[in-house]
């Protein structure tokens, strides 16, 4: 034998074994469909115990579109690769998981593959559900399987050639997916291991919270240094969150609870969903969650201390201003916001004192630039905040204007870059969010359901 | 002074910058189909128009207005020559204070110039912003119905009205 051919064939003997375990890594089993199992054949208690994990996991924010049904799936998730459409997690028989037997719905929760054994897109946040014990995904899976099912087709991905390739999440997963990351620490209190288990897990708080890297992971290294969602920017909520009073754990519980809380504003924007969410678990929960995350974030340090008082105490009373007030930026909030940001009204209902904002202290002016466009939507039946959006009433140039008047009188950060380009951007995404969310305003539809199975 | 285009005039007002439009309309043009509700653009009574976008005139300031043109309800149509939009309402008797409804017909007419014929869902949407304390909002909901119907067979002499 020639020596080439010996290299040939070595080539084609390592291109074999590179394919057969690649193959071994990538290849899942199909698990058998089985008929779907009736309503009644679920224990009541923990379909109602399922109904309060699917609100703390958050699945309807993204496998419900606006004005479609309950977890029908359909939602575009865009990423940096593509375009990710939501699947229909409804008992429906033809085009849900209505075949899914429980350890399917196990499996992908725990490994993200589906029953037919095709590996699923993280954006299913399965790197986080690994940590759910078996137990909460047995009453998801009861809550799920006892919804209306809903005939919906999932959509197609768009995905370039070769992310459209499923065996390529295999890949990421070798890379990326780590098992059993969450540990309860027995040094700490039982609450503080009831926050790090939600957190960590079902509520994947991270999933927006973390900064990805460039495969699209969460960067381990960053953890809840700040990312993004929907086109908001998702604050820092470890040490440097740019919240101007540092958060602690009843700051955290009240505006987690109640979607507001007077030295920190209103949830707006995805997180607005997520609050709508978790007023419909029980209490402990969102005070776990609340306790854990104040130890993330930790004490704050001297400087920032001192700032929250300077800024509690300006709050208390405000100085007039006198620089740029004859700026177009400052004409502008004197009439279109200060009506209700200076009016001390109690939240929800009068505006956040704005030296409170952590949009105005943020490093980018991306949630201020859609909040002044959107404004918020009251939330029907409910208290909750209510704002104006001034997309028709400003162009780009002035809302820019507004928001480098704000940046400089309310935060002590230096001026953001490039705020008009933000604005235009914002302009643009805004009006494609809000066609195809659920919306703010949809997300406690399911209050009159509280506490029904 | 101040220069603001409504309803196709020009008018020079003597107000501050940060002056809102709905002050400049009521007091300084006598323009009073626009109404003060909360003053904090929660209500949805002095819903004016501005280049076509429905828009909060309590919170929108005069500065804002530069090269823009704001048409009011008296810009609509007149007692003896009422717009579609106006007929619409009072033939559906949908106003029964009454306060709500010209900020109503505004957002309704800047509905219909961008989507002639709205579905309920959509016009229940576009209408969320705007309270009516008196109920009359399924007469409101025929209104605008009957308002996109009437447009779309308007007669001459009201499609001369609104080209002004």
């Amino acid at each position: 034998m020639s020596k080439a051919r010996v290299f040939a064939s070595l080539g084609a003997a390592l291109v074999i074994a590179g394919a057969v375990a690649a193959f071994a890594i990538a290849w899942r089993p199909a698990i058998p469909a089985t008929d779907p199992p009736s309503a009644q054949s679920f224990d009541p208690v923990q379909v109602k115990h399922g109904r309060e994990l699917a609100a703390l996991g958050n699945c309807n924010t993204c496998h419900t579109t606006r004005g479609g049904k309950d977890f029908a799936g359909g939602l575009p998730v865009p990423t940096p690769f593509g375009t990710i459409y939501s699947s229909n997690i409804t008992p429906d028989a033809d085009t849900g998981i209505g075949r899914w037997p429980e350890d399917a719905f196990r499996r992908a929760m725990r490994s993200g593959v589906d029953r037919d054994g095709r590996h699923l897109y993280p954006t299913f946040p399965y790197d986080h559900f690994t940590n759910v014990s078996d137990e909460d995904d047995r009453a998801l899976y009861a809550y799920l399987m006892t919804r209306q099912p809903v005939h919906a087709v999932a959509r197609a991905n768009q995905l370039p050639f070769p992310l459209d390739q499923r065996v390529v999440i295999a890949g990421w997963k070798l890379l990326f997916l780590r098992r059993d990351t969450y540990r309860p620490d027995p040094a700490r209190s039982a609450e503080f291991n009831r926050g790090a288990y939600l957190v960590e897990g079902l509520a994947h708080c991270g999933a927006c919270h973390t900064p990805r890297n460039a495969l699209g992971a969460e960067r381990a290294s960053a953890s809840f240094a700040g990312g993004e969602a929907d086109n908001w920017s998702a604050y820092a909520i470890n040490a440097q969150s740019p919240a101007p009073v540092p958060w602690t754990a009843d700051a955290l519980f009240a505006y987690l609870r109640h979607g507001f809380d007077p030295d920190h504003g209103t949830a707006r924007g995805p997180m607005a969903q997520v609050v709508g969410n978790l007023s419909e678990v029980p209490g402990g929960d969102v005070r776990a969650i609340a306790t854990y995350m104040a130890g993330v974030s930790g004490a704050p340090a001297e400087d920032r201390k001192r700032r929250a008082e300077d800024v509690l105490a300006q709050v208390k009373s405000p100085a007039a201003p006198e620089s740029q007030a004859n700026s177009a930026g400052a004409a502008i909030y004197a009439a279109a916001c200060a009506s209700c940001h200076e009016s001390k009204r109690p939240l929800p209902y009068g505006g956040v004192n704005l030296a409170l904002s952590t949009a105005l202290s943020s490093p980018d002016p991306r949630n201020a630039a859609n909040i002044v466009l959107s404004g918020v939507r009251p939330v029907e039946g409910e208290r909750s905040p209510i704002m104006p959006g001034f997309a028709s009433s400003m162009s780009d140039a002035q809302v820019a204007a507004l928001l480098n008047y704000l940046r400089s009188r309310f935060s002590n950060q230096p001026a953001w870059a490039h705020v008009e380009q933000t604005v235009a951007e914002a302009r643009r995404t805004q009006t494609v969010f809000l066609e195809t969310s659920a919306g703010a305003q949809d997300a406690p539809a399911a209050v009159n359901q509280r506490d029904k199975p | 002074m101040t220069t603001v285009k409504v309803n196709g005039r020009d008018h020079q007002v003597d107000a501050e910058p940060d002056t809102p439009l709905l002050y400049v309309l009521r007091d300084d043009l006598g323009l009073n189909a626009a109404k003060f509700g909360c003053g904090l653009g929660q209500c949805g009574s002095c819903t004016v128009i501005v280049d076509g976008n429905a828009v909060l005139s309590c919170v929108t300031p005069l500065l804002l207005l530069e090269g823009k043109q704001v048409t009011t309800l008296e810009g609509l149509g007149t007692i003896e020559t009422p717009a579609p939009v106006q007929r619409a309402f009072i033939e559906e008797q949908a106003a029964q204070c009454g306060y709500c409804i010209a900020g109503m017909m505004m957002r309704t007419q800047a509905l219909l110039q961008r989507n002639a014929k709205p579905t309920d869902d959509e016009i229940r949407a576009e209408l969320a912003p705007h309270l009516c304390r008196c109920g009359t909002h399924m007469r409101i909901l025929r209104a605008v119905h009957r308002a996109a119907h009437l447009m779309q067979t308007a007669d001459a002499s009201t499609d001369q009205r609104s080209a002004q």
